[in-house]
């Protein structure tokens, strides 16, 4: 009685938790459970009765697996947290599991620590600026945290002013801050966005679309006009171009892109390039 | 009489520093473990299982950076801000370039060429940390190369 017990709620548990590996490229739910193909064969639907016999099965190599965005471990459980694709990506060198996260559709923005951000100074006081990154806190960056800023010499930002940053502290339970120089004090292009331009949001995944290495809306867009263009991982573009009607025009492209396919991106950009 | 009043002295006044010299052992020890007892009484812990965190083999991150090979944020095109376009480059390269670099380690230098090389190379630096006097006794031979020479200069006795 115990036994048949202990299978239902085997096969319960087999059910609920699908294998990572077969849901790849999938929508996953928050609330689910996945199981990385370590953990497959120990408590996969088949139960522990018809378990094939595995020679290595012990001496297997127990690489290190990264959950990524949407996924939390839970003790040795890994739960989905977000709605959105599940992806997987192969170790670059030696023994691992990998990086698994969720490719998910979102506009919020939770600052995470290491991100490119573009903010706008909304206070200075004191030794701080205060910096709006579109998190549920406005972000605190240190005057002293600016290439070649000393106590003497303070950088010239005003409120109002776009700043490029990256996060160095970002967690659920502080302020988040900001800082402008890389860990060797070099800008390596942070710091206030020059004069002009324009300033517009977009979804947080068109931001990670945009900003793969083989995209190729900004390939066309580069070959458009002169213009430089400024993303920050909070869903922020930034963009300026030799004249206004220029940079409106991809502002409007841009998030257009959102939602096109590529048949129809290829015939505005080559209606534009006519003109 | 006096004996027993002798003995009576306040336990405080016996923990103090002066009183310790005159004290005998058994005494000594049993202050030390009423102060003992009284640390262990107020010492705080939690009445709770000991937390074993086991060894986990899933990390957690919160980064897109990581999964997702992303470009750097700032762009330029068609050379409208050359700074930018300059930093482009160097901070997209990165990636490629060391995977390029991996590879040409290991075809740098071979062992044999390297052993070929401290070979000559013992005597070169040899030459450099000798005196000045000693250093006649390092030759040059066709290759241009240095090597010691073992004979050192003896006392000749003249001849009559």
């Amino acid at each position: 009685m115990a036994a048949a017990a202990a299978v239902v709620a085997e096969s319960l548990a087999g059910y609920r938790a699908r294998a990572a590996r077969a849901v790849l490229e999938q929508v996953v739910l928050p609330g689910e459970e996945l199981l990385l193909p370590e953990q497959e064969d120990g408590e996969g639907p088949g139960g522990t009765g018809e378990r094939p016999l595995r020679l290595n099965a012990g001496a297997r190599s127990r690489g290190r697996v990264v959950c990524g965005p949407g996924l939390r471990r839970c003790g040795d459980r890994l739960l989905v947290t977000k709605c959105g694709r599940l992806r997987h990506k192969e170790p670059g060198s030696g023994s691992g599991g990998g990086v698994y996260w969720v490719d998910s559709q979102q506009k919020r923005y939770v600052p995470v620590k290491g991100d490119h951000v573009i903010g706008i100074v909304t206070a200075k006081s004191g030794d701080i600026f205060k910096v709006d990154v579109g998190g549920s806190e406005p972000a605190s960056l240190s005057y002293l945290a600016f290439e070649g800023a000393t106590k003497r010499n303070r950088p010239n930002v005003q409120v109002g002013d776009l700043i490029y940053g990256q996060f160095v502290v970002a967690n659920k339970d502080m302020e988040p801050e900001m800082v402008c120089i890389d860990s060797c004090g070099r800008a390596c292009g942070m710091g206030v966005i020059g004069q002009d331009g324009l300033l517009f949001k977009v979804t947080l995944g068109l931001i990670r679309r945009l900003l793969a290495p083989d995209c190729e809306i900004l390939q066309e867009v580069g070959k458009l006009y002169p213009l430089e263009i400024v993303f920050g991982m909070n869903g922020r573009i930034w963009v300026k171009a030799k004249t206004i009607q220029q940079t409106l025009i991809l502002a409007n492209i841009l998030e257009a892109c959102e939602h096109m396919t590529a048949d129809q991106r290829k015939q505005i950009f080559s209606r534009l390039a006519e003109s | 009489m006096a004996a027993e009043r002798k003995t009576k002295l306040s336990k405080n006044l016996l923990r103090m520093k002066f009183m310790q010299r005159g004290l005998d052992s058994e005494t000594k020890k049993q202050l030390e473990e009423e102060e003992k007892k009284i640390i262990s009484e107020e010492h705080w812990y939690l009445d709770l299982p000991e937390l074993k965190e086991k060894e986990s083999f899933i990390i957690e991150e919160q980064s897109f950076l990581l999964c997702e090979d992303l470009l750097y944020g700032r762009m330029s095109f068609r050379g409208f801000n050359p700074e930018v376009e300059k930093l482009m480059l160097q901070m997209n390269a990165k990636n490629q370039v060391e995977e390029v670099e991996e590879e040409t380690v290991e075809l740098d230098v071979s062992d044999e060429e390297m052993a070929r090389r401290y070979e000559t190379l013992v005597g070169t630096i040899g030459k450099k940390f000798a005196k000045k006097r000693d250093r006649a006794n390092y030759e040059e031979d066709e290759n241009g190369d240095i090597k010691p020479i073992k004979t050192r200069k003896m006392f000749l006795k003249p001849q009559d």
